[in-house]
């Protein structure tokens, strides 16, 4: 279980082994996230990807110990965050921050929009008096937006530029590892890829390190480095993202690609419609979770969890068939 | 009602055979106080027989607006102004859904046209298990007895694939997952077949799989049945799945309507381009060595529907901008075989 | 409908004025307090000068609310009682706001401390409120203190539960998650980032409690557990005036209006301010 693929590049600022988490409900434990386990290079954007029920943003939560994990360890920096006791935790709070997906519901309406920057700069001591307003202002300016926005309320801004200060808020404690949680899912086209380019270019500045949880597989292509793929809170593949979406492996993974909208009529691709519905995460299913909706499920499928199995040393795939799949693949393509 | 749908309508030679709906300069206004906000400000659209026609647009374009004008359920106090919205009937006689009374656009309502929404559980009753709800929606039109009723509900859960029908009939809205109950709609939706069926963002709340699903059974339903579809989205990848014909709205105006390969292919109107231009696309946007490109975003925000800017809507964030453009607002012209675009400069494209 | 427009805030007095009730019930509140604010000055005689010849006089020119069985001036009375009354109705429900808030916000951000807070104040809204305030006042011995106290404990559950209530849905939201992310304490989260957001349904239940204390404390002066007789509420003077009643009808009629009018005029503010900063109505304050 531990020889999980290192990024290129090596220096790793993150790295999440194991980790689960079990919601206790009315109806019975419900497993949001269960054995996963990933690197994050350092500068590098990773991204986390599934569909509702997945444990996307459950994993993102519990690396943040904004939701308590139930087990395994996120070691971050040489340090597992997970043991680290509240009082300590603080320190680490401002290396690693959020951004959230709805931009209305992420800003208090009751507080300035310098009051919200500034709240980061003062829980960590980081300015105060004149510096701390050139500190605000000079943040305002990094997103896009100008220093007078700081006496406004959030209401005043549209989604995009609420979303820019989000990101400001987050900015400001000048963290090295951003959990990005849908950031621009909530937005208009053109407004996301505002936002998009603003991601990067802070990216590149800054060196940050991210961690971009989200559904649309368009955006992560574009943006990520690396890409985690979670069903039903487990990890069906992962790897860099560019040989993953060339050559996806598991089942899974090239239904979602295959069925992601392209804005392009004239391209024709053998689509494959998963049937059925994503199981509830009450009941997940024995063995391998995808192998009720799974074309090619056989019945060792269920009998047990299946295996992390290497395709190349960064690719890693989460099925028993998926060598034999791969052939099959190459025979339709040579007949 | 028989003797008024069989006179003859004055407005019948105005529609070519082949369309089903025509929307023509068509006003909608919310109005408060002494202010307007013109949510549909002069839209221009037409939907053909058996055709899918997306209207595409980002928030505040007015495209939904424009489909609960089409089915006269707007809201207090948004009101049509102006405008007309031709719809020919199964019969072949043509309206005017715009003026059209209260009493008589009711019996239009589910059995001519019919619509679905993105929430699919805020639009069924919780009370009443799907069973009733589609049975109420046949015998509403429909003169027929209770078990008939019962009987063509299965048929249009079977209809819409969902899997043991007979057993689904008995439960309620809120025992189905997010696509099951988009079925349900789907299946109420076309229980009194209907000859157009509007769909707002249908598939916006669903995973990309069960998109995957609903996007497929309708296209399947339309080969199948020949109904035509208006389906407002906002997203460009699911209307190059699913259109045949484009509408793209920006500001409460058509910008530009063309068939879906012209319009992907030759975008002829600065605000469709550009909007393309927004989606990622992994060929366009990496350079050579594996970089990434940045995207080019369109500058600025979309206008306010209470303070339009007068001439094109689109000058203040459009590349092509000329002094003309500010003063005044270009018409929808042809720029192409069935192509039409809302720009002065759209030779340029 | 994105583009809502960002038109400056009207003034706060503009926006009062428009609403017709909650400008009438504080013009009526304020005018009342301010008689009891004034009352030296505006009292033509003392609230305690007995004058035996003048007893159970009707209303006049001399006396324009009558005299009591004392020949005491029911005007000057009533006004100085309104005094008492607003101090105890204002007093109670800054108790209860202390007490209910802090509940409401332990209840709310700590799962453990809500299962023993929810059940105590649940059971404390199952008894009617007079017969709590009645039971407290006795156990701890009638005063104006005691009864500001009981009727602070009395209306400390009402705030408690929508405090509470409000509570578990904000500490939900991604700003309080933004703020824990940042590692802002606990406190200044229930502070900041909670309690600011709570001012106006807190406000609101203010003015009713407010008007609910007063109530209360004239029922209990009336039963003759409140405050000691001698001290003119409104409440003591319509015990008092309970035995001439068919006699001198002026004795329950002017401090009963006093008290309906402080009454009702405080709903109608309750009301007005409920409507008037309703988020959907108003997105800001």
């Amino acid at each position: 279980m531990n020889h999980s693929p290192s990024p290129q590049g090596g220096d790793v600022l993150l790295s999440v082994r194991n980790l689960s988490k079990r919601f206790h409900t009315a109806s019975g434990p419900v497993k949001a996230v269960e054995d996963v386990s990933f690197d994050v290079g350092r500068g590098r954007i990773v991204g986390i990807v599934g569909e509702s029920g997945s444990g996307k943003t459950t994993a993102g939560r519990c690396i943040l110990r904004l939701v308590e994990p139930s087990e395994g360890e996120a070691v971050f920096d040489g340090v597992d965050l997970f043991k680290l006791p509240e009082k300590a935790l603080r320190a680490y709070r401002r290396r690693m921050q959020i951004i959230f997906q709805d931009p209305y519901s992420s800003l208090n309406p009751r507080m300035r929009v310098g009051d919200i920057i500034g709240e980061a700069i003062d829980t960590h001591g980081l300015a105060k008096g004149a510096a701390r307003q050139a500190r605000i202002a000079d943040l305002l300016a990094r997103v896009g937006l100008s220093p007078e926005h700081a006496r406004r309320y959030p209401h005043e801004f549209s989604g995009g530029q609420r979303q820019r200060i989000g990101i400001a808020r987050a900015l400001a404690v000048e963290p090295e590892l951003i959990v990005a949680d849908e950031p621009v899912s909530a937005l208009d086209v053109s407004v996301q890829a505002q936002v998009l380019n603003l991601i990067q270019e802070l990216q590149k500045e800054l060196g940050l390190t991210m961690l971009f949880i989200s559904h649309d597989l368009t955006v992560v292509e574009y943006l990520c480095d690396d890409i985690v793929v979670l069903y039903l809170g487990r990890i069906m593949e992962q790897g860099p993202s560019r040989e993953v979406y060339a050559n996806p492996r598991h089942p899974y993974t090239k239904a979602l690609l295959s069925t992601a909208p392209i804005p392009d009529p004239t391209v024709r691709r053998e689509r494959v419609i998963l049937q059925g519905d994503i199981p509830s995460p009450l009941d997940p299913p024995s063995g391998c979770v995808f192998r009720t909706r799974c074309p090619f499920a056989i019945e060792a499928c269920a009998k047990a969890v299946p295996p992390r199995e290497s395709v190349s040393p960064s690719h890693s795939v989460a099925c028993i068939r998926q060598a034999e799949l791969a052939t099959l693949a190459t025979q339709k393509v040579t007949a | 009602m028989a003797a008024v749908l069989s006179a003859p309508s004055p407005l019948t030679a105005t529609l070519p055979e082949d369309v089903v709906l025509r929307a023509e300069d068509l006003h909608t206004h919310f109005i408060v106080g002494e202010r307007a906000a013109k949510s549909v400000d002069g839209v221009t659209l037409t939907v053909r027989r058996g055709e899918t026609l997306a209207v595409v647009g980002e928030s505040g374009s007015g495209k939904s607006v424009t489909s609960l004008s089409i089915m006269r359920l707007l809201a207090h106090p948004g009101r049509i102004v102006r405008g007309k919205i031709l719809y020919r009937m199964r019969d072949g006689t043509v309206v005017d859904l715009a003026t059209l009374p209260e009493k008589r656009m009711r019996a239009i309502r589910g059995k001519e046209i019919a619509m679905i929404f993105q929430e699919p559980m805020t639009s069924l009753n919780p009370l009443y298990t799907v069973g009733d709800q589609i049975m109420e929606m046949i015998r509403l039109h429909e003169p027929v007895s209770r078990h008939e009723a019962r009987q063509r509900a299965r048929q249009m859960l079977e209809l819409v694939e969902i899997p043991a029908a007979e057993k689904r009939l008995d439960q309620y809205p809120h025992e189905m997952s997010g696509g099951m109950r988009q079925r349900v709609m789907i299946a109420l939706a076309l229980s009194c077949n209907p000859a157009l069926l509007i769909a707002d963002e249908p598939t916006t709340a669903l995973d990309v799989t069960i998109q995957a699903q609903i996007l497929d059974l309708m296209r399947r339903l339309q080969r199948d049945i020949g109904m035509s579809i208006l389906f407002i989205t906002h997203n460009l990848g699911v209307v190059a799945e699913i259109a045949h014909e484009v509408a793209v709205m920006y500001a409460g105006r058509v910008v530009e309507q063309a068939p879906v390969e012209a319009l992907f292919a030759r975008p002829r109107h600065p605000y469709t381009k550009g909007l393309l231009a927004c989606i990622p696309n992994p060929e366009r946007d990496r350079a050579a060595d594996g970089a990434r490109l940045m995207l080019n975003p369109i500058p600025g925000n979309v206008p306010s529907v209470l303070n339009l800017p007068p001439g094109c809507t689109y000058a203040p964030r459009c590349p092509l901008v000329e002094p003309r453009c500010e003063g005044e607002a270009p018409g929808l012209v042809p720029a192409g075989p069935g192509h039409l675009s809302r720009c002065f400069r759209h030779e340029l494209l | 409908m994105a583009a809502v427009s960002i038109a400056p805030a009207p003034r706060i007095t503009t926006l009062i004025l428009q609403r017709k009730t909650l400008a009438i019930g504080l013009a009526v509140i304020l005018a009342i307090a301010l008689f009891a604010l004034l009352a030296p000055l505006i009292a033509p005689y003392a609230p305690n000068k007995l004058s035996i010849v003048n007893r159970l006089k009707p209303p006049s020119g001399t006396y324009f609310f009558g005299t009591d069985e004392f020949g005491r001036d029911i005007f000057s009375r009533t006004i100085y009682a309104g005094r008492l009354s607003l101090t105890v109705g204002a007093a109670a429900t800054v108790f209860a706001g202390v007490i209910g808030i802090t509940l409401g916000l332990v209840a709310g951000f700590f799962r453990r401390a809500d299962t023993v807070i929810a059940r105590i104040v649940d059971a404390m809204m199952a008894f009617p409120d007079i017969l709590l305030a009645i039971a407290l006042v006795a156990a701890l011995g009638p005063s104006l203190a005691t009864v500001i106290v009981a009727l602070g404990i009395v209306y400390a559950p009402r705030l408690a539960r929508i405090v509470r209530a409000s509570t578990l849905v904000i500490r939900e939201l991604p700003y309080v998650e933004a703020a824990r992310a940042l590692g802002v304490p606990t406190w200044r989260i229930m502070t900041r980032h909670v309690l600011r957001n709570l001012v106006s349904p807190i406000l609101v239940q203010a003015t009713f409690i407010f008007a609910y204390a007063m109530l209360a404390e004239a029922s209990l002066s009336f039963l003759g557990v409140g405050v000691s007789p001698e001290i003119p509420t409104w409440g003591t003077m319509i015990a008092s005036g309970r035995q001439y009643v068919g006699q001198a009808d002026w004795m329950t009629i002017f401090p009963g209006v006093a008290i309906i009018l402080s009454v009702l005029s405080l709903q109608l503010v309750g009301d007005g301010l409920r409507d008037l900063l309703d988020p959907r109505l108003r997105k800001d304050l």
